[in-house]
C-alpha cells in the first residue's frame, strides 16, 4: 500500500451533489412547469395558487421551509459540483479559486436562504 | 500484386527520443487484404518500409492486451481492428493517449504498474487457514460477484479513454480500481478495509466524474466505470460512518 495517502473530502460534496441531483430530477421539471408556465399563463391551476398569502403560509410552515431550503440549497450544491467538474473537463484546471467560487456561492446561498426562511417566522 | 489487393494510407505517429524533439506523423501506403488487422498493417510497415517502427504486440487475438493504440483517435486493440473498416479513408495510429511516449507507439507503463501494485491485487484471507482445514469453498453466487472484474488484460485502453486520468496522472484509474473491486468482492478476501485507504484518498475514486468512456472502450467488458462508482458509494459510507465503526474505519 502506498504511504502518505490523504483522505479525500469529496464525499461531503459528492453527497450533496447526489442528493441535489436526485431532488432536482424528481422536483425540478414539475417546479418549472408550475412556477414558470402554469401559474403565469393561468393554465390548469387555480388563479391564486401562488398568491402572496398562500406562499407566505407555505414558507411559515416547518415542512414548507424545509422544502424551500432543499430546493434552493441542494439544487445549488448540485450545480456547483457539476460546474466545478465541467471546468476541469474543458481544461480550466480547477484550483482553489474555482472551488471557492463554485462551492462558496452554494454555501453562501444556503446560509442566506436559511436565514431568510427563519426570519419569516413560524 | 493480386487483383484483390487494395492500398490504404496509414498515418503513424513517430517519435524517436534520441533524435526527435517532438512526435510527428508519417504516412505509409500499405497494400492489404480484407483479413488484415491494423496490427498487421503496422507489421507490414516495419517489414517493408521502416524497420525502426516500434510497437508492442504478442498474441494477435485480443488476449494479451499489448497492442493498444489510438486508432483515428479512439483507444483500440490494433489486433482486433481491421483495415477494411477504414478503407478507402486514411487511418491514423498513435501511441495511447495520456501516457508518456517511450518510442513511436510504445508508451511508458511504469506508472500503471505501480498503481496495480498499490491496490494489493491478491487475496488477503479473512482468517489464516491451515492445510487440514482444506480449501476455501465458494458458491456460484459468490463467484459471480467478482468474475466480471477478473477479465481485465491490462491493455490500459481505459486510461487512454479517461479524461480525468489525462488531467491527473496520480488518479489510480479505471483498470486498477476494477481489479481492486475484484478482490474486495471475492468471498475469500478480507482486505477491503485496508484497500479503502487508497479508494478514499485524493488519488482515489472521487477523481472520476462518471464519464463512462472507460467502459465503452474496454475490449473485455469489464465495466470499470461501474466498479469505480460502486466504490464511490463505499468510500462515502466509510467517510460518514467511520466514527460509528468500532475499528474507526480507515485513517
Amino acid at each position: 500500500m502506498k504511504s502518505g495517502l490523504k483522505r479525500s473530502n469529496a464525499p461531503i460534496f459528492w453527497g450533496l451533489f447526489g442528493a441535489g441531483g436526485m431532488f432536482s430530477a424528481l422536483f425540478g421539471p414539475m417546479l418549472v412547469f408550475i412556477t414558470g408556465i402554469a401559474v403565469p399563463l393561468g393554465l390548469m391551476l387555480p388563479a391564486n395558487t401562488m398568491s402572496y398569502a398562500k406562499m407566505m403560509a407555505f414558507a411559515q410552515n416547518i415542512i414548507g421551509k424545509g422544502f424551500i431550503l432543499a430546493v434552493i440549497a441542494l439544487f445549488l450544491w448540485f450545480a456547483a459540483h457539476r460546474i466545478f467538474h465541467s471546468l476541469h473537463e474543458i481544461g480550466i484546471h480547477a484550483g482553489v479559486g474555482a472551488k471557492l467560487l463554485c462551492y462558496g456561492s452554494a454555501f453562501i446561498a444556503t446560509v442566506i436562504s436559511a436565514v431568510v426562511l427563519l426570519s419569516l417566522g413560524f | 500484386m493480386s487483383e484483390n489487393l487494395k492500398i490504404i494510407e496509414i498515418e503513424v505517429l513517430r517519435y524517436h527520443p534520441e533524435s526527435d524533439r517532438e512526435p510527428h506523423l508519417e504516412v505509409y501506403k500499405v497494400p492489404f487484404t480484407d483479413d488484415m488487422s491494423v496490427l498487421q498493417g503496422a507489421q507490414y510497415i516495419k517489414d517493408n518500409f521502416d524497420g525502426s517502427l516500434t510497437f508492442r504486440w504478442s498474441c494477435r487475438m485480443a488476449i494479451c492486451g499489448s497492442c493498444g493504440m489510438m486508432i483515428n483517435g479512439i483507444p483500440k486493440l490494433s489486433c482486433e481492428t481491421f483495415l477494411r473498416d477504414y478503407h478507402p479513408n486514411r487511418i491514423r495510429i498513435e501511441a495511447l493517449a495520456h501516457f508518456p511516449i517511450e518510442k513511436d507507439l510504445v508508451v511508458d507503463l511504469s506508472g500503471f504498474i505501480e498503481k496495480l501494485e498499490s491496490i494489493q491485487p491478491y487475496i488477503i484471507p479473512k482468517e489464516p487457514r491451515s492445510l487440514e482445514q482444506g480449501e476455501y469453498l465458494q458458491s456460484p453466487q459468490q463467484f459471480n460477484d467478482y468474475i466480471q472484474f477478473t477479465s481485465c488484460i491490462n491493455c490500459t485502453l481505459c486510461y487512454a479513454a479517461c479524461p480525468q486520468f489525462g488531467l491527473n496522472p496520480d488518479f489510480i484509474g479505471p483498470a486498477a480500481i476494477a481489479l481492486l473491486h475484484r478482490y474486495n468482492m471475492d468471498s475469500r478476501d478480507g482486505a477491503a478495509e485496508e484497500r479503502m485507504e487508497l479508494v478514499a484518498s485524493e488519488e482515489g475514486v472521487f477523481n472520476c466524474s462518471a464519464v463512462g468512456y472507460c467502459s465503452v472502450v474496454c475490449p473485455k467488458h469489464v465495466d470499470p466505470a461501474n466498479a469505480v462508482n460502486i466504490n464511490k458509494t463505499n468510500a462515502a459510507k466509510d467517510y460518514f460512518l467511520r466514527f460509528l465503526s468500532p475499528k474507526g474505519g480507515s485513517k
